[in-house]
């Protein structure tokens, strides 16, 4: 996959992502309408679908709200590089399927507007605005399984038979 | 090697004798649960998949506690998901307005989650369990609704962090400071992905309101959980009401930490959080000339009887500044009910306090104390994240009972002692 690249900086907050005022949304288009909204208003204008976001550090911090990625899906966000990723933020992204890579190094090279492309099978990405290529560490099996699987309910149906 | 508590109640409730740090595992749940805002989604999926059943009814919580009483149309749909929800698989644990409280803190009062047990919730405060030393976390929507179906949630075994608290508090110190200095000395990731274990003399000597409060916020360091290992006062809080039997579980003696901290806190003064994290936080005379707009006690970080008798002990006999807006919101209806038996529901709206069914609401900027552009609040709860209690320009401030109490009547953040000595 390759994506423009829109940056953020350290502990972004599922409240910066998704503000609560919108939690009693569940519909994934309307969330996506205020996606990164409590960080930065004009993000939804500005960017489009295709893009990636990248973080700092923490990426994801604070509240469990799913709704957070959830609104980077539906905005049509690709996938999410950071330095790292709180922890229920990582998980829900992995069971719902929304590719999260931790790479520090990328993430930290890359500014807004540089153009990225992301192969999470070979564990490379490549900044083609910057000529660098990074790699990062395969997930461990049991989260690949999820991943492969599509998601937890799509891993949880399996698992069930049904 | 010996295992931490963490290790030996994740053990107990998956397969094989022992965990490692950084296994995954399958874990079987004593409880799962959602609120009003995590669990509808959660109940989408669930009916999407097709899962038909729940595991176990009796294992399952639904609390309406954020926006309740329904503060639009919106929320009230989500609140009546809930409710259908719940009829529709007879779930017990489910509670009306009028009966419900905030999760956190209803829970553990109704004897739901106690020593040793391992529950999962989908809200990040889940942490707050340890204090009644069992294993809690918080999870997303997709894993309540998998749990829903199996029971089980994957887990990774955390790290252990110990921190090892020595020293007698001083006056109108309490957990709140103690959890505000450990975020401060470590950070907001500086426990990312791991298990806090809170010990040591002056953990030893908390009483148990405390202890939630520094469980509750193990998540604003990035743990996975907080845990206080379950002694006397443990056994005193859960005895007559825990429902199920407990197991009180406790670290060997060369279990393995990554990191320990030992911190002498004798000589720790009131802690405040200034915008816009938790660990931007200052010995509260060095924010005493911040002005306020409001103020708000409550929350499942500070919203049990300890904390309402602690500010009730400062406002009694006095009068909220003219220039702020002062909310108390117990925590559940039993804490309500307790404050009233004690008279400090009376001391407070003597004191023109506004008193509020117990909610979530202005925590998350949700309702019942929205913050305008430009307006500044001190609030007991555990985030000051921007736009967390409303517009994109206004400001939280955190801090304890003592200090937000003290602060309302003056109208600036302020040390307990100016006020009451």
């Amino acid at each position: 996959m390759e994506g423009r690249c829109w940056k953020f900086g350290d502990d972004v907050n599922t409240d910066e992502i998704v503000p609560a005022r919108y939690l009693s949304l569940t519909d994934e288009k309307e969330l996506a309408g205020h996606c990164m909204e409590g960080t930065d208003p004009e993000f939804v204008r500005k960017a489009g679908s295709g893009d990636i976001i990248v973080g700092g550090r923490n990426f994801g911090c604070g509240s469990s709200r799913e709704h957070a990625p959830l609104a980077i899906r539906a905005f049509g966000i690709q996938c999410v590089v950071a330095r790292s990723f709180a922890r229920i933020f990582f998980r829900n992204a992995v069971n719902i399927g929304l590719p999260i890579l931790e790479c520090p190094e990328a993430a930290g090279d890359a500014q807004t507007g540089d153009v990225l492309t992301v192969d999470p099978a070979r564990g490379v990405i490549v900044n083609r605005t910057r000529d660098k290529s990074y790699r990062f560490p395969p997930f461990s099996p049991e989260v690949q399984a999820v991943i492969d699987a599509g998601g937890l309910i799509p891993f949880t149906r399996k698992k069930l038979r049904l | 090697m010996g295992m931490t508590i963490t290790e030996k109640i994740l053990a107990a409730h998956c397969e094989g004798d022992r965990v490692e740090p950084g296994q995954y595992v399958i874990a079987n749940v004593d409880l799962c649960f959602g609120n009003d805002i995590t669990a509808p989604i959660a109940i989408e999926q669930f009916e999407k998949a097709g899962f038909g059943r729940v595991f176990d009814a009796a294992r399952i919580a639904l609390v309406p506690d954020h926006f309740t009483p329904n503060k639009d149309i919106q929320a009230a749909t989500r609140a009546a998901e809930l409710r259908q929800f719940a009829r529709k698989h007879s779930i017990e644990h489910y509670w009306e307005v009028g009966r419900v409280g905030i999760e956190h803190a209803l829970l553990p009062e109704q004897g739901l989650v106690g020593p040793g047990d391992l529950v999962v919730g989908a809200d990040s405060h889940s942490c707050t369990y340890g204090a009644v030393g069992a294993f809690s976390t918080g999870v997303g929507s997709t894993d309540l609704a998998a749990c829903f179906a199996t029971g089980t949630v994957w887990l990774r075994v955390p790290e252990s962090m110990k921190f090892v608290f020595t020293g007698e508090l001083r006056r109108w110190v309490g957990g709140k400071d103690l959890i505000l200095h450990t975020i401060a000395r470590i950070g907001v990731d500086g426990a990312l992905y791991r298990a806090m274990e809170f010990c040591g003399p002056t953990i030893e000597n908390l009483p148990i309101d405390d202890r939630f409060t520094m469980c509750n916020m193990a998540i604003e360091a990035g743990g996975k959980s907080g845990i206080v290992p379950p002694d006397e006062e443990t056994r005193q809080y859960c005895e007559g009401r825990l429902q199920r039997d407990a197991v009180y579980y406790a670290s060997d003696a060369d279990a393995a930490y990554v990191e320990t901290h030992e911190w002498d806190v004798s000589g720790l003064g009131p802690q405040v959080a200034a915008p816009f994290l938790p660990s931007n936080v200052h010995p509260v005379e060095e924010l005493s000339d911040v002005a306020l707009d409001q103020v708000v006690i409550g929350s499942c970080t500070n919203g049990r009887i300890s904390d309402l008798r602690v500010a009730a002990e400062i406002l009694r006999g006095r009068k909220a500044a003219p220039t702020v807006r002062v909310i108390v919101l117990p925590a559940t209806q039993d804490i309500y009910r307790q404050a009233l038996r004690e008279g400090l529901i009376e001391v407070f709206i003597e004191a023109e306090v506004a008193v509020s069914t117990p909610t979530c609401g202005p925590c998350l900027g949700g309702h019942m104390g929205v913050l305008a552009a430009g307006e500044r609040a001190l609030s007991t709860t555990n985030r000051n994240f921007r736009t967390r209690m409303g517009h994109y320009d206004s400001e939280v401030y955190l801090c304890g009972p003592a200090v937000a109490a003290a602060s309302a009547v003056t109208g600036h953040i302020t040390h307990p002692a100016e006020v009451a000595g």
